[in-house]
């Protein structure tokens, strides 16, 4: 990621009634997202309670970037009950009584951003390690640590995320063990964890880049400081967790079988925690983050996958370009960046900067990330950024909204401006992908959020002395 | 000879070594000879007289030889034509760490003022390539923060290919990094030694200069006695670190200091009256929006980030409106990098700062540029499109200010030393294996 810069050193609300995702179809995603879905669904109408929109808004006059379906100029958009209830061209939708209307002429409107990684809520200050709940680096095999148990929602750092517009994100354990826990997918605005906590454990991330290797010095080198030793620890995790599975369903089955034959209960296994966690991996019910960097990496970890039937989306891939035809083939998202990472040593300076054109080039959906906690706001720039390399505009904001949302499972609810999706809406002054724009209002869950975080009272109080 | 110490032989070695070495980098392939060259067609941003439209610069021996709307040029002049693209100043990176290959910290000592950055300078390292391919033409490279006082920073220009030597920056001033806060009193409190706290930081500091003034002291009566006639007369030590610390208090070394927090830039001003020297800049300088005036009242830059915040406890007020509030109460504001990542995008940080408070946006670029270039002490031949200044220009393919641009050519000294649509690493004066 970035080098370190010192040289010193260096809620989605919902109706009442009935919450449209219980019970709904998948059939894009079929059962992998559902169980993380049905939790959403729990929590979303707790954060109903205390997060709700009381009084319906209307955004008037803006330039409604949809991403699903176009640009709409001079349009309208209605949010009711934290759900946009309508939209359109400012002629052809009728508004609701007693809705506050707010003129966004000249502005333009545009659905939440979703950061696909960071580590929101589980730093403060980097290099102060009592603010810091990133990794256990105990053991590289962790499955069993859950973000959600960090997430410290009253983090400085997520208004301050939010102000530039980006309104969900993937918080995951930093990447330095293999197997480092398991994400969850996140709100940035809420009354507390609970409701912010949009889907826990909604995939685990698989890191596989010669970075989990226990190398550091001669003296502390210790299992696994090989690539080696990575592979065959992983492999044995997942070959203990079939065994345990196995286990598992044997004693179900002496179970059915104990009290079909009225015979005392058999004694249950033990639980483990570590192999439980691996569970729904194994099963394909929920997604693996497979995180690699150049080729050979990326091929050892898709093999070690696909040996085990996991379900995975790729991530990083940054020094791939030259297998990028064989990523396609894979026919799976890619996570890609961060864009700033550097180029190796052979590689042309824009070896990095473009692969997200060609990725999608070749058909690839793909999603920004910042991997970061403090930088997580500038994410819709690595976006822009990329456009200059020619990914178009409009498949880069669809990077980091509707792409990300599909990814990851939302998508019924959240990454672009349809009637009944959840209502976290954007208002700013200028293309959302560049520097020079400053994020004017923001909606979450048809919520207005004050345009405040610790960095503007700061601003204000010393603009006044 | 080398009865005081060994390290001064040491260094007697190095000298050695050190001349082999140039003769050595002679054999080098020399810098191309400087052409006409006349780039017509831009909309040329100058940052000291607003943007000419459809306007041509017109290079003679490296330099900036006419700009405007028609510039008279001999017709054997090679033509670039921007075809209606921005043309801007190379970047001026103010702080920069790269090409050191880790040798940025002596930090065995929290004052080693005779560390010489140029004797670590890696002119292969990639890094300056890359941080070129973002329209970066001239670095200062300054040592860490893990010491007080670092050691003598180099100014290079980024004309990768072209061998040492000619990635030098000519003539430019020198200058000495000094360091305050947490990383000095982090690296030394951890080895329980002084300095551990930001008192012992200063005294550290303090005594140095204390030291200083003495050596002159010394060497004064030394030459007071010896125009006297006085044949006894013996000639104190010549001392290299002490010899540093003598230029700062004599003014001949620009001080660019490491600090971070608005008190410990008054400690740092009290300090340089109290010892009669100048401070440059303050580098990192994040709560320079708490007391600008102060700032500005000693004719004090500040090269800081744009929006960085957080990565430790003295970065934690940090806002992103920092450089516009200095700006706006008179303080010359950089945008710098102190990192091989920003560096290769310093445009966008620079455009960060005309969303953060409201910058123009030629402010925003003289933040890169000129400012910068005031910083390194080089403002007079580099940092702006004037007529006598160095030929550095970046074209651009986008608007410089905003998230997508890329540069498409740039120019050192009036030779193209980057070009985008060239294959390759995309670099008309490297080769892979040079």
């Amino acid at each position: 990621m970035r080098k370190q810069v010192s040289a010193f050193s260096g809620q989605v609300a919902r109706s009442r009634r009935r919450f449209s995702l219980r019970g709904a179809q998948f059939p894009r995603k079929s059962r992998t997202f559902e169980t993380g879905l049905r939790l959403l669904a729990v929590l979303l109408c707790l954060a109903l309670a205390s997060f709700a929109q009381t009084q319906a808004v209307v955004l008037k006059g803006g330039k409604l970037l949809t991403v699903s379906h176009g640009i709409i100029d001079n349009g309208i958009l209605v949010m009711e009950g934290g759900k946009i209830s309508a939209m359109g061209a400012a002629a052809s939708v009728k508004v609701p009584k007693n809705a506050k209307l707010i003129d966004v002429t000249g502005m333009t409107v545009y659905p939440g951003l979703i950061d696909s990684e960071t580590s929101l809520g589980l730093t403060e200050i980097s290099a102060e390690s009592s603010t810091n709940d990133r990794i256990e680096l105990s053991d590289e095999i962790m499955p069993h640590m859950h973000v959600y148990d960090a997430f410290h929602a009253e983090s400085e750092l997520i208004p301050v995320t939010r102000l530039n517009g980006i309104t969900n994100a993937i918080v995951a354990p930093d990447s330095t063990d293999t197997l480092p826990g398991q994400d969850s997918f996140v709100q940035l605005a809420g009354p507390s964890a609970a409701e912010m906590l949009l889907v826990r454990d909604i995939a685990m991330p698989l890191n596989f880049t010669g970075e989990q290797r226990r190398n550091e010095s001669w003296e502390k080198r210790k299992f696994p400081e090989t690539r080696m030793g990575m592979a065959a620890q992983l492999r044995q995790a997942f070959l203990d967790a079939q065994d345990y599975q196995q286990k598992l369903s044997d004693y179900e089955q002496k179970k059915a079988d104990a009290a079909r034959d009225k015979k005392p209960e058999p004694s249950a296994p033990k639980r483990e925690l570590k192999l439980e966690a691996l569970l729904p991996y194994l099963q394909g019910k929920k997604t693996i983050v497979l995180a690699a960097e150049g080729p050979s990496d990326l091929e050892t970890a898709v093999r070690l996958a696909q040996e085990f039937k996991l379900k995975f989306v790729l991530n990083h891939i940054s020094h791939s370009r030259a297998v990028l035809d064989y990523v396609a083939s894979l026919k799976v998202p890619v996570i890609v960046g961060p864009i700033y990472e550097a180029p190796k040593e052979y590689e042309r300076f824009d070896a990095v900067y473009s692969l997200p054109a060609e990725l999608h080039k070749r058909g690839v959906k793909i999603a920004f990330a910042s991997f970061d906690a403090h930088n997580s706001r500038n994410l819709p720039y690595q976006a822009g950024f990329a456009t200059g390399f020619g990914l178009p505009p409009d498949e880069a904001l669809k990077a980091i909204t509707l792409n990300a949302a599909e990814i990851w499972g939302v998508d019924r609810e959240l990454g672009s401006l349809d009637v009944g999706k959840t209502a976290n809406v954007v208002v700013a002054n200028g293309d959302p992908l560049d520097v020079k724009t400053d994020v004017k209002r923001l909606f979450i869950a048809g919520q207005e959020v004050p345009m405040t975080s610790r960095q503007t009272r700061l601003r204000d109080e010393y603009s006044t002395k | 000879m080398c009865r005081n110490t060994t390290v001064r032989c040491g260094w007697l070695l190095a000298l050695v070594f050190f001349s082999l070495l140039v003769s050595a980098t002679a054999q080098q392939p020399a810098e191309p000879a400087h052409n006409e060259v006349v780039i017509k067609n831009a909309i040329v941003m100058t940052v000291t007289h607003g943007n000419l439209k459809n306007a041509s610069v017109y290079i003679k021996d490296g330099k900036i030889a006419a700009v405007g709307e028609s510039v008279n040029a001999p017709a054997s002049a090679t033509i670039i034509d921007a075809g209606g693209k921005y043309l801007t100043p190379g970047i001026v990176d103010s702080h920069s760490h790269l090409a050191l290959d880790d040798d940025v910290n002596e930090a065995t000592s929290p004052v080693t003022p005779q560390m010489m950055m140029q004797d670590a300078f890696d002119y292969q390292d990639k890094a300056i390539y890359r941080a070129l391919a973002g329209g970066v033409t001239t670095s200062l490279l300054l040592h860490g923060s893990a010491n007080m006082i670092g050691g003598q920073a180099v100014v290079i220009k980024h004309k990768y290919g072209a061998g040492r030597d000619a990635m030098l920056f000519p003539n430019a001033p020198r200058s000495i990094k000094f360091a305050s806060g947490e990383n000095p009193k982090r690296v030394y409190g951890s080895r329980n030694e002084l300095p551990s706290t930001r008192m012992g930081n200063f005294a550290v500091q303090r005594d140095a200069l204390v030291q200083a003034q003495d050596y002159i002291r010394s060497w004064d009566d030394y030459n007071a006695k010896v125009k006297r006639g006085d044949k006894d007369a013996s000639p104190p030590k010549h001392d290299l670190k002490l010899e540093a610390l003598a230029d700062v208090l004599r003014g001949k070394l620009m001080v660019q200091i490491h600090c971070y927090r608005a008190d410990e830039f008054e400690t740092e001003i009290a300090m340089a009256k109290e010892f009669g020297y100048h401070i440059r800049a303050f580098h990192h300088a994040l709560e320079a929006y708490k007391v600008p005036e102060k700032l500005a009242a000693e004719n004090i830059g500040i090269a800081t980030f744009a929006d960085w915040w957080g990565f430790k406890q003295e970065a934690w007020d940090a806002i992103p409106w920092n450089a516009v509030m200095a700006m706006r109460k008179g303080v010359r504001v950089a945008i710098k990098s102190d990192s091989d990542d920003f560096a290769r995008r310093l445009n966008q940080e620079a455009a960060k700062t005309m969303r953060y408070g409201g910058a123009t946006e030629e402010e925003a670029l003289k933040m890169i540029t000129l400012n910068a270039a005031w910083i390194v002490g080089v403002d007079d031949k580099v940092g702006s499109i004037e007529v006598g200044k160095d030929a550095d220009l970046v074209i651009w393919d986008g608007y410089p200010l905003s998230s997508s641009a890329v540069p498409n050519k740039v120019l050192i000294d009036g030779d193209t030393y980057f070009d985008r649509a060239l294959p390759g690493y995309g670099m008309p004066h490297y080769s892979e294996g040079q």
